[in-house]
């Protein structure tokens, strides 16, 4: 249990990071490698955005799909939390995430170099949408090593955005992870 | 688009007047909130100890429904949105509905997230860096 849990005359100050991208690459790892409480799910109950159909007849159950999301806290300071929601970076699942980075510092593109393209939508997603991000390749035992160079050329990620090789399994590599996001989000908000 | 002859459905604020009556279910299709319900967003219970009587025999306006007593006894400690989905076993959209009937209600207070609903100011960034780095 933490003070601020408790004291409502000091309500702290909540920040959040989204880890995001394609599906086992990491994510609830990552959130829970870094979380000081166990990783938490919660879901969205979203429906798919069926194109051509406006069949109301049909039954809701078709159309209608849940997508989890992990959820990690770490306490930064007495008054000052840090949420992490690891989501799926799935194309159709964008304008949940419109609701999701409202507010947030930035957002961490996992990426495996076994299936690279499954990064491709959370990329494009966060070069439109402006919000800071970083790219974290989160190396598997068993796959090859690829140097972050060449990951941003795969990704065609411009030269000012960090690219790193990581491990979510491990504490120090997540923390540096968040550290480059977060340094990044700074250097990208004006004084 | 129905097909001729397939019964069609009355679409939702199509006639909308303004709802005397709720929450005639979990959610009652509603997907506007007055409150600023973010994932992080904190909320905690409004305590009124000599209010249960009173809610009991409550009208149909106030009722509370299982879930809406469950979630408050929740928020006995801070707790954020996304917190109460996944304790509750929710989906976020409903618990935003039903967080949003309860500040409406004064069961429950919504403190929000301490900073803007921009992204955060430098500051605030700074901040995030040290602790971060105390880790």
């Amino acid at each position: 249990m933490r003070p601020w849990q408790e004291d409502r005359t000091r309500v702290p100050i909540a920040t959040k990071i989204v880890i995001a991208g394609g599906f086992g690459v990491g994510k609830t790892t990552m959130v829970g490698t870094i979380s000081e409480i166990e990783p938490l799910q919660t879901e969205a109950l979203m429906t798919e955005a069926s194109e051509g159909t406006d069949d109301l007849t049909a039954t809701p159950e078709k159309h209608t799909t849940t997508v989890a999301m992990d959820y990690g806290r770490v306490t930064l300071d007495d008054d000052l939390v840090l949420y992490l929601f690891g989501t799926p970076g799935q194309q159709r699942f964008w304008f949940m995430w419109d609701d999701l980075v409202r507010g947030a510092i930035g957002a961490v593109v996992l990426a495996d170099t076994r299936r690279l393209k499954d990064c491709f939508p959370a990329l494009d997603y966060f070069e439109s949408s402006g919000l800071p991000y970083v790219v974290a390749v989160n190396h598997f035992d068993g796959s090859s090593e690829f140097d972050a160079e060449d990951v941003r050329d795969a990704l065609t990620v411009p030269a000012h955005i960090p690219v790193m090789i990581m491990d979510a399994r491990r504490r120090l590599p997540v923390i540096e992870t968040l550290l480059a996001l977060v340094g990044h989000a700074l250097d990208a908000t004006p004084e | 688009m129905s097909t001729p002859g397939t019964p069609r459905l009355p679409v939702r604020g199509g006639d909308r007047k303004p709802a005397r009556v709720r929450p005639y279910s979990l959610t009652g299709g509603r997907t506007r909130f007055g409150h600023v319900l973010l994932v992080e967003t904190f909320v905690a219970a409004i305590e009124a100890p000599e209010e249960r009587k009173e809610l009991e025999n409550g009208s149909l306006s106030t009722r509370v429904v299982p879930e809406l007593r469950a979630i408050v006894e929740l928020c006995r400690r801070m707790r954020t949105v996304a917190e109460i989905s996944a304790l509750m076993r929710m989906p976020l959209g409903v618990v935003r509905v039903l967080l949003s009937d309860l500040a409406d209600q004064g069961k429950i207070r919504v403190y929000g997230t301490g900073h803007g609903p921009r992204q955060p100011d430098r500051a605030l960034l700074e901040r995030v860096l040290s602790g971060l780095r105390r880790l």
